[in-house]
């Protein structure tokens, strides 16, 4: 397989915690601009797929590439987020005790050390980034409120905020819908499908009804590797699939 | 500029209100000190003086510790340690004043070090005779020792009860090391007797006016930094790392430079505040560096309230204030007041006495107007915005304020 032209690269992952493989042999090529959604059972190695690719854990073995020619294995959180990785959390994290519209402004893409922080000035850019960004995620009404006194959907699209405030070329998103009403759900695909159109994007998610919303090719993950890849119709097709994850 | 957006539409009144109490303190008292008779009903006895001259560098230490614990969500029990190292840099100052005045008459070595038999003056007193110098090391000697510690263990992601261990085990070491004879550091008497300060005497009453003074001013300084930190993007930042450190490593920000710089700063204050504590004490030993010395600050600061500000102090002048009465009236029930006062701030108190009034005044102001909150929104956004960067969310809190902090 080639690198060029992924935004993400992985070949021949493992890792193992305390003897457990938690990721084994597992190969995922990601194209610059493709949205694709990953499937598989709790314990498929999902999250720790995303750990990997986010520097927090490092892999045993393994090639993993962002943008067909840094090697991630080799960086940690902060500066793979510097290169343009975003990551929502499984449960949405954000700056309870900050406004949302604090939470954005730590967010924004610019300088990442102390000083410029310290004296750090408003700018008129700076809030046309944030208004642009409120428009997306239409939390406009509620920048002043404390994070905390949001929904669980309402932090959940918080946090996607944040990750495109940093500007991300490629944004992970780890179950998305989890605790929505079937109205959010539908509103955060039409969200995530509108943010695919100039980002590159894994979502990780459970809800099949979700990801049909999406209409993006699927991976199935399945004890740490791939199982089956393509359409969600064809996955879902798939007699392993039905076996180990969707059940008859 | 700084002073115009200081007094600005109240941006926070409470903090201007402290720092005007605190200089006209450090104006006032002196005077009623000195230039009034002893007999006049506002004459302050020079005992007061030194008493509160003190309890104002406790302050300044427990709003160091605030820094990094209330908005950083660092638990130190190891700051009394930055303390105590400003104080002896301090101390070492005040010792190479005596002079030849001291009871052995060396004019070089002082009498700890003639007692001992040392012929020369180790390496690190040069230069303490000049108080720019010891000025100087009065701050990077508490910095570089938290700098370098810090930088281990923020590294490392040592944090939670871990890392108190570690700084408690810091100054215990700094305790075991400063008691040895051989440190040249006057062992388990400390450095003390001494005689003046910038020629003046420091019994004299103009001079422990004067330090007093100074330790209001070093303190009304410490609230207007701390002030300008914690509403600063910066400041921000060091409170997303206190919530959800993992998130703010996830957006690009490096959490161990961000509790790096806070807890070095912090360490400079703390030993500021040793260095106006030991002329005004008269004396410096290793016993400043017990662990519970450390403890009984982060006790000042629950009881004040963390992340307030003006908690920090209210607490460490109050508890200090007790203590004082206390040891005099019962003392030996003393540790058992401090203790059961502890157990019950954090059972009944969590937010300490400044959280628990802002509280306290949320919640009735919203009950008086429960639409006001929601009405900042409005037309002037533009001039909210930009007066007060800092959101409803820090230190007017309409909407519930802080969450309670687990203490770790």
């Amino acid at each position: 397989m080639s690198k060029s032209g992924t935004i993400l690269y992985l070949d021949g992952v493992s890792v193992s915690f305390d003897g457990f493989r938690a990721i084994n042999n597992l190969s995922l090529v990601l194209d610059k601009g493709e949205m694709r959604a990953i499937i598989g059972p709790n314990g498929a190695g999902k999250t720790t797929m995303m750990d990997i690719v986010t520097g927090k854990t490092r892999p045993d073995t393994g090639e993993v590439f962002f943008d067909g020619q840094t090697d991630l294995t080799r960086h940690d959180e902060a500066e793979i987020a510097m290169m343009g990785i975003g990551r929502k959390f499984q449960k949405p994290t954000v700056f309870e005790n900050h406004s949302v519209e604090d939470n954005i402004l730590l967010s924004l893409k610019g300088p990442r050390s102390i000083f410029p922080a310290l004296f750090h000035k408003h700018s008129a850019e700076e809030k046309r980034r944030i208004d642009e960004i409120f428009s997306v995620i239409r939390l406009g009404d509620k920048r002043h409120d404390l994070a905390a006194n949001l929904s669980h959907g309402q932090k959940q699209w918080l946090e996607i905020g944040m990750l495109l405030a940093q500007d991300p070329k490629l944004l992970l998103v780890d179950e998305p819908v989890a605790g929505m009403t079937d109205a959010e759900t539908e509103e955060t695909a039409r969200l995530l499908k509108d943010i695919a159109k100039t980002h590159s994007v894994i979502v990780v998610e459970h809800d099949m009804h979700f990801v049909r919303e999406l209409g993006v090719k699927v991976t199935c993950l399945h004890e740490g590797s791939v199982l089956s890849e393509g359409t969600l119709d064809f996955v879902s097709s798939d007699e392993r699939v039905v076996e180990v994850y969707l059940g008859r | 500029m700084i002073s115009g957006k200081f007094f600005a539409a109240g941006a926070d009144r409470r903090i201007a209100i402290t720092i005007a109490i605190l200089v006209a303190v450090a104006i006032v008292v002196p005077i009623l000190n000195l230039a009034l008779p002893p007999d006049s009903a506002l004459h302050v006895p020079s005992y007061m003086v030194a008493l509160t001259g003190k309890y104002l560098c406790y302050a300044l230490l427990a709003l160091s510790l605030d820094l990094v614990w209330g908005y950083c969500g660092i638990l130190s029990l190891g700051h009394g340690a930055f303390f105590a190292l400003g104080g002896y840099a301090m101390g070492m100052y005040l010792m190479r004043q005596i002079g030849d005045r001291g009871v052995y008459g060396n004019p070089l070595l002082p009498d700890f070090m003639v007692f001992l038999n040392y012929k020369e003056l180790p390496w690190f007193w040069h230069g303490f005779d000049q108080f720019w110098f010891a000025a100087l090391m009065v701050m990077l000697v508490p910095g570089l020792l938290a700098f370098v510690f810090g930088w281990f263990a923020f590294r490392s992601r040592v944090t939670g009860v871990y890392l108190s261990i570690i700084t408690q085990a810091m100054t215990y070491a700094l305790l075991l090391a400063f008691f040895r004879n051989d440190m040249g550091l006057g062992g388990n008497n400390g450095l003390t007797d001494f005689k003046d300060i910038f020629g003046f005497s420091v019994q004299a009453n103009t001079t422990r006016s004067a330090l007093f003074a100074a330790s209001a001013l070093a303190l009304a300084l410490g609230v207007f930094v701390t002030w300008r930190i914690v509403g600063s993007k910066y400041g921000k930042l060091l409170m997303a790392v206190r919530d959800a450190e993992s998130r703010t490593r996830f957006l690009g920000w490096r959490a161990e430079n961000v509790k790096l710089f806070a807890f070095t700063l912090s360490a400079v204050m703390a030993g500021i505040a040793g260095a106006l504590y030991v002329p005004q004490v008269g004396i410096i030993n290793p016993g400043e560096f017990d662990p519970a010395n450390s403890i009984e600050v982060v006790v000042w600061t629950a009881v004040g309230g963390r992340a307030t500000i003006v908690g920090p102090i209210v607490g460490a002048l109050l508890v200090n204030a007790g203590k004082s009465w206390f040891t005099g009236a019962l003392p030996e029930l003393w540790l058992f007041a401090l203790g059961g006062l502890f157990v019950a701030v954090t059972l009944f108190l969590p937010k300490g006495i400044v959280g628990t009034w802002d509280q306290w005044r949320a919640r009735s102001r919203h009950r008086a107007a429960p639409d006001e909150a929601d009405g900042d929104a409005g037309s002037e956004e533009e001039v909210v915005v930009r007066v007060e960067p800092r959101p409803a969310a820090q230190l007017k809190p309409p909407h519930g304020g802080l969450a309670p902090q687990p203490a770790e």
